[in-house]
């Protein structure tokens, strides 16, 4: 699996994700400039973590504008996968990949710690190796998670298996005490219609080693090299 | 001294005012201290020259009143790089790396302005250390604020913890360690001292003395406002009713900014372009390029209208006095300019040839083409006022008698006040507004160890598990009650703290917070405080190698109390070897190594319980904590020892309980016979000791004998309850409840 790892001023999770995939591939992806609208051909597109163009006017809003993505959306409208997470997610909806868009945390605080998520499908290259229904624990760091949509869209994501992931209680119940940004049906990740693109806002970047905060997000970078090698 | 007949003597500014003692005495210059200066030039010096004298010759800038007594600490080991006196300490940790790192106080700003002060307090420390050519790695703080009672405290915990978040979460450096304390006497002097730890290859180290007669100096990063203007000087003075009105002097940041000269330094720094480099923290382009030409002995010409500005109609004056943040400070080597100019652009950065250097040792500074200041270098640093002042030692309070202190009448109560109260209560709700998992590779979260864990990944191989240990410590009542003790102590527990984890103390940054040095009784307090760290950094082999002085924390003439805050570095070799404090498996025997005696004195649970800060604080027997840590650090790395913690506040009860809460399972444990009085035992503060957890108690009990470690086995981890038999029975649920509820409840609840 060949993947690309973009680069926004700003950005600062790139490196954590380029980590993840070079310890799953064993290739450093390659790193592409926000103004470089012509990257070479790759399986798989990461938007970042961060806080792109100092998150200033509204978090991805700047960089959904940028060269860069102009190509990404290019690409997405040909099948090429792309995965946004955290400050990537919010680009995405930005750009208009995914639906939905992501406002302040409910309490109104950055939030950093682990949190349970439920994966609703297997059905998708991003999950494949997980099981429906399987509860993983991934951490989150964001001040602008809680995911909102208008209620025609959330019926539609529903309908049609778009929810990825959900934040759930240790024991895989979607409630309230699992939630920690207030985001619309406990969504933590969505898919596009095709289930090419997934945007979600916990770190699975961040839980790939035993010794650094477990390693349940590793399945997702597994399933990937599997569905695109 | 004589100084020779200036050539180009400056130029006076259209509406530049006659300089009167009033004048001088806003410029925070004593009398006397004028009168140098006017040796020094020869003349009437300008405003723009008297401003600068008055930033360089701040408490703050020139560490008067406190270098004499910096002196006497150890800053010299065989791994020490670099000790005080650049950005920041560097020491080697092997494999070809160097640990850089200092701790910083923003202590006035965040006072009068939380979240910038407290944002900016971070800002600065990490440009301190990337200035070196470090990625840091890791931030840490210490704060301690007012009594929670007071009107203003929730509103500067609130503003201060979120402008730490805003700030180093989008710089995407992990917060990964820290202490938070609340006592009365900060109420109108709040402490934020910030810690950046950063790596870097120990042979691509840069510093900032200047070389090279001609090179060009270079201005990177943000724009000059008129922000931060006079920020120096106002942090050396105490504070009274009308500090409010100094919000201008705050800095006001911009992580988006930083994080892009840190990106466009580093890639800078990776060619061979730079000479010196230097960061504009305190008293901004003053002190910035005065330090690197007195450092490279040489002189320098700068056009001030060359430097990019934030608004029009700025002056000199202001320009020299503003301290705008993410600005950095650059020697070239000739023709690298353009090369150089490149990469900040790329970064969407300023980049400007600001001047260059002579020979003349002095700082000629002009503005459009009219010399506005021409000062000689040498003499503003050598002749800077260097004051040994009048100092009055505490004396060590008489021992508090265990007899004299009740016991708890309701058990039960006392753990659960005490695991509530303000000082041990879960900060959880903070931490979680730090990103401290970021960079992937924390290895002990905050609240999970004594120390922080982080992976420094090898230059040799893509995935090590080396890492660097990280803390910071201070027991400000214990300082009080007797700053010599209290020094020693806090050295002490920063080195116990990395031991704990299982790693190698190797080095100290320590942010010298006090009151008014013109009061013998506080510099006292400060020659105590630096007499007591002294002998500890010596015996434990535990050198300075940066620190901070921030004094004047009075307002009203009422001082804060002394904070000498240590933060320490350690090494462990494999991560995989380190433990945490969190007791997660039931059946391991609890061991508790060092000697109890029972000292209640200056106890957490003297004050919380009963209201009192009395008697002589813990005495630090340096030699027995070498050894007990010693041999505690060789049982982790030896893969004996599941969880480990030190005990410091609230004494042994309390580290139990905190394992216990941790890590979601109890223990039963019992006095040994013989000990002392059930509360002292239990509650007293005995320094040098540990709890620990492990498989073989009696194994771990015999090898401490043999090493001639106190150790005796209290019981065993399991269960839902923590239970002390004949006192005490606590459901883990309950205990964890009031532990975790205090912080965010007050926070939560109306002013």
């Amino acid at each position: 699996m060949k993947a690309a790892v973009l680069v926004f001023p700003g950005s600062n999770r790139e490196g954590d994700v380029a980590q993840a995939i070079e310890l799953v591939t064993g290739r450093r992806p390659t790193m592409v400039w926000h103004g470089d609208g012509d990257f070479e051909k790759v399986d798989l597109i990461v938007v970042p973590g961060g806080f792109s163009y100092g998150d200033y006017l509204r978090c991805g809003a700047m960089a959904a504008q940028s060269p860069v993505m102009a190509e990404v959306k290019k690409r997405a409208a040909k099948g090429v996968p792309v995965l946004g997470i955290c400050n990537g997610f919010q680009i995405v909806t930005e750009a208009g990949l995914l639906p939905g868009t992501l406002m302040r945390n409910s309490h109104l605080k950055f939030v950093c710690s682990d949190v349970h998520l439920k994966v609703e499908t297997s059905q998708s290259l991003f999950t494949n190796r997980y099981q429906a229904g399987q509860v993983i624990r991934v951490p989150v760091a964001h001040a602008e998670g809680n995911y909102f949509a208008d209620a025609d869209t959330m019926k539609r994501l529903e309908d049609r298996g778009q929810v990825a992931f959900r934040y759930c209680s240790p024991e895989g119940l979607v409630d309230g005490s699992g939630n920690p940004n207030g985001s619309s049906s406990n969504i933590a990740g969505v898919f596009n219609e095709t289930k090419t693109v997934l945007g979600l806002m916990p770190h699975p970047e961040n839980a790939v080693e035993p010794m650094f905060g477990g390693t349940d997000g590793k399945a997702l970078f597994e399933g990937m090299v599997e569905a695109l090698s | 001294m004589t100084v020779a007949a200036e050539k180009n003597p400056p130029v006076k500014l259209p509406n530049e005012p006659t300089i009167t003692p009033q004048i001088v005495a806003e410029h925070g210059l004593a009398p006397d201290e004028y009168e140098r200066l006017l040796k020094i030039m020869g003349r009437t010096p300008t405003m723009v020259e008297l401003g600068i004298f008055s930033a360089m010759w701040s408490e703050h800038c020139s560490y008067k009143s406190s270098k004499v007594w910096l002196k006497k600490l150890p800053t010299k080991a065989p791994w020490v790089i670099q000790g005080p006196g650049e950005n920041a300490g560097v020491i080697d940790i092997g494999d070809g790396q160097a640990a850089i790192f200092k701790m910083e106080s923003h202590n006035h700003p965040s006072y009068i302005e939380p979240y910038q002060g407290a944002a900016t307090g971070v800002g600065g420390i990490l440009r301190d250390v990337f200035t070196m050519g470090a990625r840091p790695v890791a931030n840490l703080n210490a704060l301690r604020f007012g009594d929670p009672a007071h009107p203003k405290t929730r509103h500067l915990v609130s503003g201060v913890v979120a402008g730490i978040a805003g700030y180093g979460n989008c710089m995407g450096i992990p917060t990964v360690g820290g202490e938070t304390n609340f006592h009365p006497a900060y109420n109108g002097n709040i402490l934020v001292n910030a810690m950046t730890v950063g790596i870097a290859p120990t042979d691509k180290i840069f510093y900032s003395a200047a070389a090279g007669l001609g090179n060009p100096m270079v201005y990177v990063g943000s724009k000059t406002g008129r922000d931060g203007i006079h920020g120096a000087t106002m942090s050396s003075t105490e504070f009274n009713e009308d500090s409010e009105s100094k919000r201008p002097t705050v800095q006001v940041g911009d992580p988006f900014v930083e994080k892009l000269l840190l990106e466009a330094c580093l890639e800078l720094m990776a060619t061979d372009a730079i000479v010196a480099i230097q960061d504009m923290g305190a008293a901004g382009l003053t002190s910035s390029s005065f330090e690197m030409a007195a450092k490279g002995g040489l002189g320098l010409e700068m056009a001030l209208d060359k430097v990019p500005m934030r608004e029009t109609g700025m002056n000199p004056y202001e320009l020299m006095l503003s301290e705008s943040q993410e600005r950095m400070l650059i020697v070239l080597k000739p023709g690298r300019e353009e090369m150089a100019r490149k990469i900040f652009e790329k970064w969407e950065l300023d980049f400007a040839v600001v001047g260059h250097l002579t020979d003349t040792e002095r700082m000629v500074l002009t503005w459009h083409g009219d010399v506005v200041a021409n000062i000689p270098i040498p003499p503003l640093v050598t002749e800077a006022p260097m004051y040994e002042r009048p100092w009055k030692l505490t004396e060590l309070p008489a021992e508090l008698d265990a007899a004299k202190v009740p016991a708890p009448k309701d058990w039960k109560a006392s753990l659960l006040k005490l695991m509530g109260s303000p000082d041990l209560a879960s900060k959880s709700w903070l931490w979680k507004q730090y990103d401290h998992l970021i960079m992937g590779n924390t290895a002990i979260r905050p609240q999970d160890g004594d120390a922080a864990l982080v992976r420094v990944a090898q230059r040799t191989k893509a995935l090590s598990h080396k890492g660097l240990a990280m803390t910071s410590d201070c027991t400000p009542r214990y300082v009080q009650a007797h700053p010599e003790t209290g020094g020693r102590q806090a050295v002490a527990e920063a080195w116990r703290n990395i031991t704990a984890v299982g790693a190698r103390p190797l080095a100290v940054t320590d942010n010298m917070n006090f009151g008014n040095p013109q009061k013998p009784e506080i510099m006292g307090q400060f020659a105590g405080a630096i007499m007591g760290m002294a002998e500890a950094c010596r015996v434990l082999d535990f050198p300075v190698v940066s620190g901070n002085v921030s004094l004047y924390n009075e307002t009203e003439g009422r001082p804060i109390l002394p904070t000498p805050t240590i933060g320490a570095v350690g090494v462990i070799d494999d991560i995989a070897t380190s433990v945490g404090s969190r007791l997660t498996k039931a059946g391991l025997s609890l061991v508790l190594l060092g000697e109890t005696k029972g000292w209640l004195g200056q106890s957490i649970y003297l004050r919380e319980l009963h209201g009192r800060e009395e008697g002589a604080p813990p005495p630090v027997d340096l030699k027995v904590e070498r050894r007990n840590g010693d041999f505690v650090r060789g049982e982790i790395v030896a893969r004996r020892v599941a969880a480990c913690h030190d005990l410091s506040d609230g004494g042994l009860l309390v580290a139990l309980a905190e394992m216990c809460v941790a890590g979601g399972t109890g223990a039963t444990i019992k006095l040994p016979a013989g000990s002392a009085a059930p509360h002292a035992y239990l509650y007293g503060e005995d320094q040098g000791r540990y709890l620990v957890a492990t498989a073989d108690g009696g194994a771990l009990v015999e090898a401490a004998k043999k090493a001639g470690v106190p150790a005796v086995q209290l019981g065993y981890s399991g269960g839902v309850e923590i239970a002390v038999e004949g006192l005490l029975a606590l459901s883990l649920a309950e205990l964890r409840a009031a532990h975790e509820a205090w912080l965010p409840n007050y926070m939560n609840s109306a002013a």
